[in-house]
Formats: structure tokens, C-alpha cells, sequence
């Protein structure tokens, strides 16, 4: 079902130490098949949504659902299992194995007959990164390292993507293509989570937008009508949102 | 170079080792079983270091830990092939009680919370006298005899621990080329990357040191047989550094690393020593003093180890 809530904050607080409070009470969703993209300055907790969402960081107050299902103090593993994947912000591949053994980690938690077929699964749908299997991971050029971090991540079909900053070290033409690639993604009834800082350009790919301010929600709005927004600079600067 | 090529290199260099034992005087040949038994160890070692980025100062101690095991249970009349599943159980255990800190202290603090369990190690040989024989050590640790076959000569000793070593070596090459190996690299590189894919870390690290501990405490199990008599003074923390040493300078995280390294600590300075080339006699003198200055080059040139050399000159083909 379209628009149902896949994942769900409910007045979440969260930070890395207990006098470093990053979420306050923050409340937000994701639905189903959508991109949903949080954005917001520097220090308004989207990347440390993602963290806590993904079980590397312990909410100190309120609930965490997946699918209706609360999810607090989850472990990262647990969470794969349960469907949710996460592609980290930068360069998250091991540069000094190669491609194969790069796609192979992402699959450590699958049985090992399922492995391969799950790989072949992902280089027919990556086939960039078929033509390089053997390569060095650290050989591949940013879009590609891309594309392997997503499909290493797709490798346990999860039902949720959470990425962090795609776009960083990438070209424009680079960053079209990986944000295409996640409209297909959820367009195939993946949802997607993503913290972005290239605002316009992802606007353009998600569903709704998230803006966060001093951890908390300031701004639920479809993607489409912010990208109009006058103000969109002035959101994504820091400047004070007005909600009415 | 092809696999198959690697190969046949491999297969030659193990049948110059043996054939080379074999027309060796005994005092080569216990040399080349030394190397053997430092070698299961480094192996180990290299492991924790170079494939699970773990840093340990402690390897000596499960050294140890399997050479007192055995000559405690040898000399009570336990057959040797129980005695090497015990000893190596013993340091896998004792290896992931160690690993414990690493799962809240990294690279120097670690070191040095690995070195203090050495140290600890030691202080127990050395002081508890009714169980390990105290500066006194144990002596007449009897070497094994399987199938009725004695190895207690030692080119049957030398070849029994050879092959043995080589079992060993197989074991880790496939460790290392299973999603287990990757798993290690993954965690050497960047455990928060390994963990948002699912990579246990607690585990992998316990496991990276319980591993390398048990390779140590084979190493240990050999090295009771061979020297018979066994006194805390080998396991001491230096040994863990030379053995560190071995590692770093063979090349960390290389399987043939250890190979290389070992023969640079055990091998090299006793070759320096007993050199009979004439405008070479200065070395019985000052055989150490001319392996420190090779390490300290070593490392100045080589910071990734001798294995690196091929690196050195690939990067310096990239950079013209």
C-alpha cells in the first residue's frame, strides 16, 4: 500500500553522549516506496536520524518503529535482517579488497548457498560493475564505488534504504545517475531514507522532504513543492522555518 | 604472475626446504625446526595484527602458555595428538578473554593491555613453582611418536614439525579466502563500514585474537618438543616484540609475510653469526649490531615490509 508508514519516530531523543542531546523529541516518518529526504544545516541531526534508525546509536527517549514494530536498541545486524540496509556518508568500500569480495561482505549475513545468486542478482542489475568484479575496489571511479556500496547494500533485499550524502566526491553527471538509481529503486517498491546535501538536485528524485532544525521537525512538505520554494536557500542555510 | 606459476614456486621452495634439511648439519636442522615451530606463531600473529588490524603484545604468552600445556601434559603420558587440540583450545580460550579489551581499547592502549597480559603470563611461569617448574623450568619433555613412528630424531622432528606447519599454513589460507578473511579485513579497515553491513564485530574480534592465539600455542606445543626443556625466559614480552618484529617487517597482512620476517629474526642473525666468508668474520662479533641497523633501514625504506618492495615499485611506475 502506497503511503503507508514504513518507518515511524516518535518523539525520539538521541546524541553521542549524554550532555550531547542531537535528537529532541523528534517525530517523523517514512512511507513505502518513496524517497524520503531529510535535509537541513549542519548539526540538525539528519545524519544522526539515520545512526539511531539503524541501531548504532541507543535512543535515551521514545520509540523507533519499523513495519509497526518497535525497534529501539536494535543491534545493525538485527536491523539487516529485519530489511533495513545503510550506505554510510563517503567512501564506504574496502578499498583493499576487490569488487567480488567487496559485494561478498555485504552478504555475510546470508546463508552461503543464497550468496551467489544474490550476487549474479545484483551484477545483472549493476552491470558496471560486473565489467570490474575482479578489480581492486579502490580502482573504481566515484560513481562506481557508488553503485557497489548500493548494490552491496541491495544485496539483502531490504525493504528500506538508508543513505547518507550519495552525492558527496561525485560529478553532477555522476550524482543524476545515482539519484536515478534510487528512483528506480523505490519506483520497484524499495523505500528510501536519504540525508542530503545537494538540495535541488535531490528535490528533484524524492517524494517528500524533511527539513530538521535543532533536531526536531520543522518542515513535512511533498519534494516537488519545496524544490519552488523561494525559500529554499534560506531552509537548508539554517534560517529560521516558518511553518504557517 | 598466474596462480599456477605461484604454485609451482610454492611447491619448489618447499622441496629445497626439505631437501636442504635433509644434507644439513643438526645444529641447521634445529635451527630450521625453530623456524618452523616461530613461524606457526607469526602466522598467528600476523593474523591479529595484519588481517584483523588488532594490535598484540602478548603473542609470547600463548607461546608459552601451549609449550607449558604440553610439557605438563607429555610428560604425565598424554599422546601428543591430544595434546595439540588442548594446548591450542587453551590459547583460543585464554585468546578470547584477551580480546576483551580490544573491544574498548585500540592500537597503543591495546598494545600495551596485551603486553601487561604477558607480563602477567610470565610472572606466573616464573613464580608458580609446584605447576610450571618456576626458573627451574620442566625438563625431559618427550618429543612424539605417532603410529608407532618416532619422531625423536631430529630430521624425523624437523619434517614432522615441517609438515605440520604446512597444515597449519593451509588452514589459514582458507581462513583468509573465506568470507571469514574478509570479514577480518573489513574490520581492520573500518569496523563502523563493517558493522552497517551486518559484520559481528564483537565476535570478529575475539575470534581475531582467539585464532591468532591458538597458532601460538600449537607454535608453543613444538617448541616444548623440541627443546625438551622448557624455563619462562623464552616466553618473555621481547619475544612477543620480536615476534611482532617478524610480522611487521615481513610485511603485515601478507601471508607470506610471516615466511619472509621470520627468517630476518630467527634465521638471519645466526647465518650473521656463523658466517665462515672471510671479509664477513666482523659479523661474530657484531652480528646484532648489523641486524638492528638492517631493521631500523628496513623500516626507514620499507615501512610496509620486504613483501611491500613490488608496491614501491609499482607506485614509483604510476607516479612517472
Amino acid at each position: 500500500m502506497a503511503n503507508e508508514k514504513i518507518i515511524e519516530f516518535d518523539k525520539v531523543v538521541a546524541g553521542y553522549s549524554p550532555s550531547l542531546t542531537i535528537l529532541n523529541e523528534t517525530t517523523l516518518d517514512a512511507r513505502k516506496a518513496e524517497i524520503t529526504l531529510l535535509i537541513g544545516p549542519n548539526g540538525a541531526g539528519k545524519s544522526t536520524v539515520l545512526k539511531t534508525l539503524f541501531g548504532m546509536l541507543v535512543p535515551r527517549a521514545g520509540e523507533i518503529r519499523f513495519e509497526g514494530k518497535r525497534i529501539n536498541g536494535r543491534t545493525p545486524r538485527e536491523l539487516l535482517a529485519e530489511g533495513i540496509a545503510f550506505v554510510p556518508q563517503g567512501r564506504n568500500l574496502f578499498g583493499s579488497l576487490s569488487v567480488r569480495h567487496n559485494l561478498e561482505l555485504g552478504g555475510i549475513t546470508l546463508p552461503r548457498g543464497e550468496l551467489g545468486g544474490r550476487i549474479e542478482e545484483a551484477l545483472t542489475r549493476f552491470p558496471r560493475i560486473k565489467e570490474r568484479i575482479d578489480n581492486q575496489a579502490s580502482t573504481m571511479s566515484g560513481g562506481e564505488q557508488k553503485q557497489l556500496e548500493i548494490a552491496r547494500a541491495m544485496l539483502l533485499r531490504p525493504r528500506v534504504i538508508l543513505i547518507d550524502e550519495p552525492s558527496i566526491g561525485l560529478s553532477p553527471k555522476l550524482v543524476q545517475e545515482v539519484m536515478t538509481l534510487l528512483r528506480t529503486l523505490a519506483d520497484g517498491g524499495t523505500t528510501v531514507l536519504m540525508v542530503e546535501q545537494n538540495v535541488r538536485t535531490a528535490l528533484k528524485y524524492a517524494n517528500r522532504a524533511l527539513v530538521l532544525e535543532m533536531g526536531r521537525l520543522a518542515l513535512d512538505r511533498p519534494a516537488s513543492e519545496l524544490l519552488h520554494d523561494p525559500n529554499l536557500n534560506r531552509l537548508f542555510l539554517g534560517g529560521h522555518v516558518k511553518t504557517a | 604472475m598466474n596462480a599456477q606459476m605461484k604454485t609451482g614456486i610454492l611447491v619448489a621452495s618447499l622441496v629445497v626446504v626439505a631437501v636442504v634439511a635433509s644434507f644439513a648439519k643438526r645444529s641447521d636442522v634445529y635451527l630450521l625446526t625453530l623456524y618452523c615451530v616461530y613461524l606457526m606463531a607469526t602466522f598467528g600473529l600476523n593474523l591479529t595484527v595484519g588481517y584483523a588490524g588488532q594490535m598484540s603484545l602478548g603473542q609470547a604468552a600463548f607461546f608459552g602458555i601451549g609449550a607449558y600445556v604440553a610439557a605438563i601434559a607429555l610428560k604425565a603420558g598424554v599422546p601428543f595428538l591430544l595434546v595439540l587440540p588442548i594446548s591450542a583450545i587453551a590459547c583460543f580460550v585464554v585468546g578470547l578473554a584477551l580480546g576483551f579489551p580490544a573491544l574498548r581499547v585500540q592500537h597503543h592502549y591495546l598494545a600495551f593491555a596485551t603486553l601487561g597480559f604477558n607480563v602477567l603470563v610470565y610472572l606466573v611461569m616464573r613464580n608458580e613453582e609446584k605447576l610450571t617448574g618456576g626458573t627451574f623450568g620442566i625438563s625431559g619433555i618427550p618429543r612424539p611418536s605417532l603410529f608407532g613412528v618416532s619422531f625423536d630424531g631430529p630430521l624425523a622432528f624437523f619434517f614432522f614439525t615441517f609438515v605440520s606447519l604446512i597444515i597449519l599454513a593451509f588452514f589459514l589460507w582458507w581462513l583468509l579466502r573465506s568470507p571469514w578473511g574478509r570479514a577480518f579485513a573489513a574490520l581492520r579497515d573500518n569496523p563502523i563500514r563493517a558493522e552497517s553491513l551486518g559484520v559481528n564485530i564483537t565476535a570478529y574480534t575475539l575470534l581475531a585474537f582467539a585464532i591468532g592465539a591458538a597458532c601460538a600455542g600449537i607454535g608453543g606445543v613444538y617448541y616444548a618438543s623440541l627443546v625438551e626443556f622448557i624455563e619462562p625466559g623464552p616466553f618473555h614480552f621481547s619475544t612477543s616484540l620480536t615476534m611482532l618484529l617478524a610480522v611487521i617487517v615481513g610485511g603485515s597482512g601478507r601471508f607470506f609475510g610471516p615466511v619472509i620476517g621470520t627468517i630476518i629474526i630467527i634465521l638471519l642473525p645466526e647465518l650473521l653469526r656463523s658466517t665462515n666468508v672471510s671479509w664477513l668474520k666482523f659479523m661474530q662479533t657484531w652480528y646484532l649490531a648489523v641486524f638492528g641497523v638492517a631493521v631500523v633501514a628496513l623500516m626507514i625504506w620499507l615501512p610496509g615490509g620486504i613483501l611491500s618492495i613490488g608496491d614501491r615499485f609499482k607506485s614509483k611506475e604510476v607516479a612517472k
